[in-house]
């Protein structure tokens, strides 16, 4: 019997075109300086500097040409 | 919850059947008068799975007459939805199936009511379309769920973690659904379960048989995983839209919160099923690629019929 894979897995991860997912913060420290407490299990920040929401990713990406979302 | 109203000669009969079933098996062979006649039994058969009746014994779920009825009516929505899928636009196919995915969802166009609540809708029609979205809502991720045990194991961790985020991560104050029936009470509707199953379009009661139907299946799974995929990705901008509207119209706030926390929630949550679900169970299950596909077809175009039938309701131009 062949043994069961490990799969590769990160807490971070960089979605191609989206935003960044980051998995059990605390806290999230924006470009602003500001701290945002997270309350959740994993959060999507955004990367495309789009968003109305930031740091949050809030979709804003999609409305972009592909050329202009982040790689 | 109380059996609805019957809509025709089908439900009717089966009404009447499945409040006399278990003493009796249901025993149906009664012809739909029409498709909003059919849409309304499926919904009711589905919902034996789900919350069930007050006025109907939990025996019924498995009462095999019933389930007779359910798979004549399901066999004939299948078939209309791959009808329609099979004249569609061709989906790309460039071999990344992530990129492929969103690319096809983007693609696709239909008419938007979230535009239509942000911009021109009356509190009326917000609040009709509220009720009529409410019988999603009020079951909200839960058709979802019964996908979970039919998957290999990184598809299966990755949408727990995702209905783990819409059941409220353990709070079952956030729990989506609770959030939704909160935001109802706000703005005065009645929040109850089921409410208002009866003033809801066909079309509306067949976008929740689609999704009931694609849980419920196993054969199905991956059609299953693809709805989600379009849901979740064609929610986030949708959804600020709908804040926005709620606002306009100076609607009680935790509705607008409930539209809020899904602007940043599906941004999350549409990564994650188009690429950790999706996307690897593709990897583990090749020949289900073009399920996913189909499966996300028929969240946008049951989407697009709904939206077409309110506008039609309410006299507005698409
Ligand atoms: S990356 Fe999603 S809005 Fe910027």
């Amino acid at each position: 019997m062949s043994e069961a894979p490990i799969y590769p897995h990160a807490d971070v991860e960089i979605c191609p075109g989206g935003p960044m997912l980051v998995r059990n913060a605390g806290a999230i420290r924006d470009a602003d300086g500001q701290v945002h407490r997270v309350d959740k299990p994993i959060v999507a920040l955004c990367r495309c500097q789009k968003s109305a929401r930031k740091p949050w990713c809030d979709g804003t990406h999609k409305l972009l040409p592909p050329e202009k979302r982040p790689q | 919850m109380l059996l609805p109203e019957p809509r025709g000669a089908l439900t009717s009969a089966l009404f009447a059947a499945l409040r006399t079933s278990p003493r009796t098996q249901v025993d149906v062979c009664v012809e739909p008068s029409d498709l909003d006649d059919a849409t309304l039994a499926l919904w009711v058969l589905h919902e034996l799975s789900y919350r069930g009746f007050d006025d109907v014994d939990d025996a019924a779920e498995w009462d095999l007459g019933a389930l007779a009825v359910r798979r004549r009516l399901e066999d004939d929505l299948e078939r209309r939805m791959r009808e329609r899928y099979a004249a569609s636009a061709a989906r790309p196919d460039t071999g990344d199936l992530a990129a492929d995915l969103f690319t096809y969802i983007e693609q696709f166009e239909g008419p938007s009511l979230a535009r239509f609540v942000q911009t021109t809708a009356t509190r009326d029609q917000v609040l009709e379309l509220l009720k009529w979205r409410s019988i999603y809502h009020l079951k909200e991720a839960d058709p979802t769920a019964w996908v979970i045990p039919r998957l290999p194991v990184r598809a299966k961790a990755a949408l727990a973690e995702l209905q783990y985020d819409e059941y409220g991560g353990g709070n079952p104050n956030q729990l989506h659904q609770n959030l939704f029936t909160r935001g109802m009470r706000a703005v005065g509707l009645n929040e109850k379960y089921g409410r208002y199953v009866g003033e809801a379009p066909t079309e509306f009661l067949e976008m929740n048989n689609a999704l009931s139907m694609l849980g419920l299946h196993r054969r199905l799974r991956a059609a299953a995983l693809g709805h989600l995929a379009a849901f979740e990705t064609t929610s986030s901008e949708p959804s600020r839209r709908i804040a926005q509207g709620l606002r306009r119209l100076e609607l009680a706030e935790e509705l607008a919160e409930y539209y809020d926390e899904h602007v940043t929630a599906d941004a999350v949550h549409d990564q994650l099923a188009v690429r950790s679900i999706c996307g690897t169970l593709v990897d583990d299950e090749p020949d289900q690629a073009e399920e996913i596909f189909f499966g996300a077809f028929v969240c946008m175009d049951m989407e697009s019929r709904a939206a077409h039938a309110a506008f039609a309701r309410w006299g507005v131009d698409a």
